[in-house]
This record gives structure tokens, sequence and C-alpha cells, in this order.
């Protein structure tokens, strides 16, 4: 990471669309009044949904609508990088790296690109088309390597993996997020490993009564087999 | 009442103090970067770690509050090796240019490296570089010193009242900065400088002059506004080099005003360092006997109503009380401290004093301001006003031009005829400020310039007495001056005697032929063209719009340059001390007048500065009382008139230059530019 500033090239206006106007108010109304300034970070994620990265336009807007000075909506800007201060292509891929995917193969993940588009990190195509930024963490690590486009997570991902991906986002198809090898959520690649049985049948209660009266019956034999002896 | 024990010593707090705050009363010291008495807590340096028993970690004591029967360790060794990691950690990314920083020597960061520090660093990596932020004419950054302690974001955000410094990024990153490197607005934004704890905020217009301890410090008083801000003056040689605050709790508590501080190097500009006469149409040097000698002269033979004497903005009580004494002699009883024409009354003292004080304000729970705009006509006063609107709970009306004043107002009216309604209650405010149990109400000078300034001082008086403003050790009543000066000069008498022309009739009888010869000390907010047809005597230290007319310029000190006394809007009479020595030929101003009256055979009776003082404290009580405010009898003032229904005009459109030395200023002057003519250019990271 580095110092995040606002990009040198800005719009010159900004205003939110009708539909979002509506979605601000029901954010506002959340908050106490006077306490207005806490609804920033969902509004400036709206612009950001609505223009694609954060302008200076929209953050005089949003400092001027929630009546806050507009350093402070800079600082909140400056201080999330999910915040884009810089323009990003229609469709922006950030790709973690982070240890977990990193060990998985997201650097196969980031080759993809470099084959497939000619980007590297940080960089967008020519045509504008496709971003892809590094990220820390996404937080999926058991699916990982993971990709997010826009709201979705794309993973286990492999080199042939991405490569179709990219392949997708070219021709413009609507991408089917989740696991590349179909797996559900964060379950296990392949069977269980676990949990095998009926939950429904076996209440963690019933096993406990079992197991409890299958450790009496062992120190009742325990006991026997020293009295014997 | 928690019981603690701090290094051994117990003691008994009220709760809600800090550890930071116990232990200041317990007698440790305990080190701190980011915590500030006047801030909001912070708690983001970790300086201030101490130990306490039954806690697992080492406490930030500035951000801790006390609890029973705490034990807390301020140099055990856990809090020694805290503190010294910490300090470690804060000069892993601190450059090692003290020598070339301006804050080395006055420096907290260097101090508490000395004292809590390691002697060697481990750090071998890269330094981090941030670029310096533009934040105005007045403070220079180098923002690769920061430590993000965020006393400037807490105090421009709190005091200043204007957000305007920020933090921005995260970590590593962070970078405390204005928006897109604006200047700060706000008039008290050199005080940054001197909360900044390390040499990234500094003193631009002071940048690389001096080194701290190569300078001379002398306690004085400021005269660029009737605040009375306690300064210390800072000179090497025989030049200011800056001007700090001084604490004093009743007054600017810790603050300084921009202008204030920066005026100084106006100090050096267009000084007038010899006599001058004005032959053949053209000002031209002289020696002191020749220019006493022009003015026997002329004055030989011109009766006492003929000549006319005005006192400027700046003039110190000496001066003025010698200037009297002298024109007196001489049979005038034209003289006039009210260079601006204010309807002020000088026969009653509570009415024209700021009679709450300025601490006062804290206690009020209404304020109504009459043509005041106090944030441009004593900055330090304003934020004591913010203070107390910060504190809750107080009711803020305002009759004049709406303007950002840093607090949410009410705004009455623009017009000055929203008094009246005021006066017979018709106007809801008037409610408040009866219903109110400290109310006050503060009238500026916009307001008492006018040609109805009697009855608007009048109108202020029927709202003190309808509102029940003065009542046991209460006085609500103000009048904010904006001469350092004016109050002195009313105290010493300076206003015209029996049958003596007032300014209005000085300038007029000027231009008429009633009034042959003009002394002007210090007097340069005048309409000086209608002084043309006249002798004009000035007696001052920049060759300003007085001296442009004179006939005669004796050269005067500045108040850097001489001992006076000055009394505050609230007649509170203070010391000025002398710093450096007049430039030139130019003496004391007392001095002159009192060679001038030898020279013209009526010597006034007095050699020494103590005798003129003597003399001052005989003439009005206030001067007994130094540091003081003296009680103030309350008795009935102003005249009952109509007021016109036209808006208050502010006294003070250009905060920046409202007299000759800030005229002068070059910081002044690129101030104006930036500010008020709105010509602001960005400069580059590396200026200035």
């Amino acid at each position: 990471m580095s110092t995040r500033n606002l990009a040198k090239d800005q719009p010159d206006s900004f205003s939110f669309t009708g539909e979002h106007k509506a979605r601000i108010e029901k954010i506002i109304a959340k908050y106490p009044d006077g306490y207005q300034a806490s609804a920033v970070i969902p509004i400036l994620d709206l612009a950001q949904r609505q223009e694609g990265w954060v302008t200076k336009p929209a953050i005089d807007v949003i400092a001027d609508l929630l009546d806050m000075p507009v350093i402070r909506v800079l600082e909140v800007a400056t201080f999330y990088t999910m915040f884009n201060l810089h323009p990003v292509g229609k469709c922006h891929v950030q790709v973690c790296t982070s240890l977990s995917c990193w060990l998985r193969g997201s650097d196969d993940v980031v080759k993809a690109f470099n084959d497939k588009l000619d980007i590297k990190l940080g960089e967008t195509t020519t045509d504008g088309a496709v971003t892809l930024s590094e990220v820390e963490c996404a937080g999926a690590c058991v699916n990982a390597p993971v990709v997010a486009v826009g709201d979705d997570y794309y993973e286990d991902l492999t080199y042939e993996a991405m490569s179709k991906l990219i392949d997708d986002i070219k021709a413009g198809k609507t991408l089917a997020p989740g696991s590349a090898v179909g797996r559900q959520g964060a379950e296990p690649e392949g069977n269980r490993t676990s949990l095998k049985t009926d939950p429904t049948q076996t209440t963690p209660m019933q096993d406990l009564a079992v197991a409890k009266q299958k450790y009496e019956e062992s120190q009742d034999a325990a006991r026997k087999a020293k009295e014997n002896a | 009442m928690p019981k603690l024990t701090i290094d051994g010593v117990e003691i008994e707090v009220d709760p809600g103090v800090t550890i930071l705050q116990a232990a200041e009363y317990a007698g440790a010291e305990i080190p701190r970067f980011c915590y500030h008495d006047r801030l909001s807590i912070a708690g983001n340096c970790r300086m201030c770690l101490v130990e306490v028993e039954k806690s697992p970690k080492p406490v930030a004591s500035c951000a801790m509050p006390v609890g029973e029967g705490m034990v807390v360790h301020t140099k055990s060794e856990k809090a020694v090796k805290a503190r010294n990691g910490v300090m470690e950690f804060l000069l892993i990314n601190h450059p090692l240019d003290c020598p070339i920083c301006d804050q080395g020597g006055e420096c907290d960061l260097q101090d508490q490296a000395l004292a809590f520090g390691n002697d060697k660093g481990r750090f071998v990596e890269q330094k981090r570089a941030v670029k310096d932020k533009y934040m105005g004419p007045i403070v220079s950054t180098v923002m690769t010193r920061c430590i993000h302690c965020t006393r400037c974001v807490r105090f421009i955000d709190e005091i200043g009242g204007v957000a305007e410094i920020g933090a921005t990024g995260r970590g590593e990153d962070t970078e405390i900065t204005t928006f897109l490197e604006q200047s700060l607005t706000s008039e008290l934004s050199g005080n940054v400088v001197d909360l900044c704890p390390v040499g990234a905020l500094t003193n631009k217009p002071y940048a690389f002059t001096a080194r701290s301890w190569e300078l001379r410090k002398t306690e004085s008083v400021d005269v660029m506004d009737a605040v009375g801000t306690n300064i210390r003056v800072d000179s090497r040689g025989g030049e200011v080099m800056r001007v700090l605050p001084r604490l004093n709790e009743w007054i600017n508590e810790e603050w300084l005003a921009d202008k204030s501080r920066n005026a100084c190097d106006g100090l050096k500009y267009q000084r007038l360092d010899q006599p001058y006469i004005r032959r053949d149409g053209k000002l031209q040097p002289a020696e002191w006997s020749e220019a006493f000698d022009a003015i026997a002269e002329k004055l030989n033979g011109v009766a006492g109503q003929k000549i006319g004497a005005l006192v400027g903005d700046t003039v110190d009580c000496e001066s003025t009380l010698a200037l009297k004494d002298l024109m007196t002699a001489l049979g005038s009883a034209n003289l006039d401290c009210r260079q601006d024409g204010a309807a002020i009354d000088p026969s009653v003292r509570a009415s024209y004093l700021f009679n709450t004080t300025i601490a006062g304000i804290e206690e009020a729970d209404s304020i109504l301001l009459i043509g005041t705009n106090p944030r441009k006509e004593a900055p330090i006063l304003n934020a004591r006003i913010r203070k107390r609107f910060l504190a809750g709970g107080v009711n803020i009306g305002v009759v004049g031009e709406a303007a950002d004043l840093t607090y949410v107002y009410d705004h009455i009216s623009d017009s000055a005829d929203a008094l009246s309604k005021i006066v017979d209650g018709s106007h809801p405010f008037a409610q408040v400020l009866k219903d109110s149990e400290r109310p006050m109400l503060v009238i500026g000078m916009g307001a008492l310039t006018r040609a109805d300034g009697a009855a608007v001082l009048g109108a202020g008086y029927a709202i003190a007495e309808f509102t029940g403003m003065v009542s046991g050790d209460w006085n609500g009543f103000n009048v904010l001056h904006t001469a350092a000066a004016r109050v002195g000069a009313l105290d010493v008498g300076f206003v015209p005697g029996e049958g003596g022309k007032d300014t209005q009739g000085i300038l007029e009888g000027a231009s008429s032929g009633d009034i042959q010869v003009v002394y002007l000390l210090g007097a340069d907010e005048l309409d000086t063209a209608k002084l043309n047809d006249a002798f004009v005597i000035y007696q001052g230290h920049h060759g300003d719009a007085g001296a442009h007319v004179a006939d005669v310029i004796l050269p005067g000190a500045a108040y850097t340059e001489k001992n006076g006394t000055y009394v505050n809007t609230e007649g509170r009479a203070q010391l000025g001390q002398r710093a450096i020595f007049p430039p030139g030929d130019a003496r004391e101003d007392w001095t002159i007048i009192r060679a001038l009256s030898e020279r013209l055979g009526k010597t006034l009776p007095y050699d020494s500065l103590e005798q003129v003082r003597e003399k001052l404290r005989e003439t009005s009580p206030g001067f007994g009382h130094i540091d003081d405010v003296a009680a103030t009898e309350w008795e009935q003032f102003g005249e009952s008139g109509s007021i016109e229904a036209s808006a208050f005009t502010y006294q003070v459109s250009n905060y920046y230059q409202t007299d000759p030395i800030s005229r002068a200023s070059r910081t002044m002057a690129q101030c104006t530019q930036d500010f008020v003519m709105g010509k602001t250019e960005k400069a580059t990271g590396t200026h200035g």
C-alpha cells in the first residue's frame, strides 16, 4: 500500500441518481438525528457503485449532504482501500495474494491475466475493460485462491479456471460466482470427512448419554478385572 | 472521590480525572505528545504509558480514568521499558535533521528522546518520506517529521472551529493534510505551530532565520487588537524575530491570533527612523532640534483652540497622558482618541468596557452580538465564545451581517432597527435574554461608529437594564474595542474637554481653517485628505497614512520598542516591555513629548517612566491594578434616539491589515492576498 491521493483528472460534477437518493434517505434514517455523518461509508460506497470510483465532486456532494467537513469525508475515503480513488475498468478484478491464496496458487491466477490480457497487478487493459488489483486477505481462505469481481467471489481457481473466467469476462457473459470445482460454500472437496451421521437421529445429548454409558461400563469392567486379579 | 497511589504517593482526585492528570497532582511527570490540556484526548502516541498493578499491559495514562485503589508506577522498569519502546518506534521514521530543523532546541521529541529514548537506533531500513503540504502563508510543513499526534487536527477542529486539517490514509501511510492542500482559513492557525511537538509544522515567516537559544525573550503585551494578548517577544540583536503567546488564563489561555504572531516582520519595513520636515512640499530628513524648532515656530502665536490632537490605535497610555498634558498646557481642549468616531461615552467607565471579562464569557448562558464580528475583530475572544458554545446550553444571537463565526447562532437581523424590537420585548430573543441567568451582550465598533451610534449604545443600555444583565457580581454589558489604545486613552481622558472638538470636529476644522495645527500621535486610520490645509505633526513609527500628510514627522517607537501600559477591552491594564531599541533616531514616545514640551516652554512635570506612571495612577484607578480588572460602577449612559433601519457594517473588513505594522508586514500582505482578495495560488510542496 502506498499513499492514497485523489486522482488528478476529475469530472466536473457529480450527483446521485434518483434511485440512490432514495436509498441515501433510508441509510441516513438508520442513525439518530445529528449523527448523519455515520452514514458516510455506505454513501461513499453508493457513489462508487454509481461511478465505479470515488470522485472529488462526489466527496464534495457527500460532505454537503451529511453536513460534515470535506476533509473528514476524504479521511474516510483514503482510509479504506476498498474505495477506488482512481478510475477502474468496467470489470474490476481484485485478486487476493495473501498467505492462503498464495500457497494455493494465486501467482498462477495473476499469471493468467498477464498472459491473456497483458496486464499486471494494478494495471488496466488499454480498452479500459478490466482492472486487476491486488488485495489483502479476502476472507475466503478455505476456498483459496480467490478473486472478487464486483460483489461476487470466484474461488478454487487455477490457471485454467482463471483463463476461462477471463474469456467469459471478455465475451461479456454472465459469470457464475462460487467455486470453480463445484463445491458448495466452504464444505470439503470430494466427500465429507466429518458429520457423516444424520444429525436429526443422534443429537449431541444422545451421544453424550451413550458415551457416558460406555465409560461407566468400561470403568466397571476395569474394576471387576482388578477384583479378579 | 477515588483514592489511588502514584509512585508511592497516595492522592485523592475527582472522579473522571485521568491517570496523567492525577500524576501531575502527585508530582510525577509523564511524557506525552498527543495529549494536550485544552484539546480532546486522542491517546494515539502511546508515550504516556505507565504501569498499573493488576493490569496485564502498560496503560496509556492520558486516556485512562482513575479508579479506586489503583496503584500506578510511572518510573518502574516496566513503564520505563514501555516508553523506551514507544520512543524507538516514533524515531523509526523520524528524520535525523535536528541541526536544520526550526524546532531544534525547543522540540518535545528531541527533549523526550534524550530523557526516555535510547542512545542509538537499531533500525537500518529505509525511513519513510512524505511530501510536504501547503497550508497557507503562516504554516510551513516538513511532513516527514510528523509523528501523527493529531494535535493540529484537533486544534483546528475544536478551537479554530474550521475543520480543515485531517489525517488521510492509514497506518504508516497516514499523512496530515488540508483538503487538496488549501490554506488554513482560521485566524488562529499559527497556534498549530506551537502545538506541534516536532518540527513538522513550523512558523513559515520565521523559517531558517534564528535558533531558539539565540533569542532574547521579553514578556510583553500585544497591540494588534484590543484583547491585550500576553506575548513573548523573541528578539536577536535589534530585530524582533518572532512573537509567541504567553499563558494567561484570563485573556488568551495559551493562544495567539495570526496577526499578532506574524505581523512582526512589519516592524522592519516602512519605519520612520529620523525626524522629517516638509520643505518645498517634500518631506526631508532633519535633526531633532530642527523638527522641534519648526513646531515651536509654527505654534508660536497660534491660539490653543486652534490646535487639535488625535491619538491612534496602538499608542501606550504614558504617551497619551503626556500628549494630553501638553495639549492642556497649550490651552487646547480639542483632543480625541476615537479616531473612528465611535459614539463612546467617556464619562461612564462601564459603558466602554468589556465588563463581563473574557474569562467571564464561559459563565454566560445567552450572548447577543451587536454589530460585531469577533472572529475578525478579536479572534482570541471569539475562541472563548466558541469554547462556551461547545460547552453547550448557550443561546447566541447576532444583530448584523451574517458571517461564519465558527459557532451556531440565531441570526436576528442584518438591520440595526431590530434592536428596538429587543428593547421593547417584541422579539423572541428578548425573552431568551430575560430568561437567562447570566445574559450578556457585546456591542462592536461597527455599531458605535454609525451616525446613530449613541442611540445604539442607549439601546444596549436599555437591553441590559430590561433583561437584568447587571446584577450582583455579574455585568453582562460589553463593548468590544478594536484598538489596543482605546480604553487606555479613554481612561486617561483623551477626549474633548469643555468646548473642545472631537475627531469629526478636528477634521472639519482642519479643512475649514478653524484648526491650524493637528498633532497626530500614531493616528493613521483617518480621512487624512481633510488635513491637507493644516500643519500636521505626526508622531509614530511607520510611514503610513498619517506620515504622508505630515509637515513634521517625529519618529516614535513601536510596541516592541518601549515600555508602555496598555489597557485592554476589559479595562485590564498591562505592561508591555521593551524588547529592542527603536531604529535610528527614533525615541520612546512619551520622552519625545516631554522633550517637545520643554522646547515649547511648557515643561511637563515628569522625568522618568515611574513618574509618568505615578501620574497615570492618579488619573484613573485602573492603572493601579496592573494585570487586574478594577471594579467599575454601573451608571446610566447612552441616548434614547431612533435607530436607522440599515445594516451594520463591521469595523474590520480585512483582518490581516488593520494598523501601520500589519500594513507594512509582508506576511500579512500575503495573507491578504490569499484570504481577502481570494487569489489563492497553490504552491508546490517545496515552497517556502
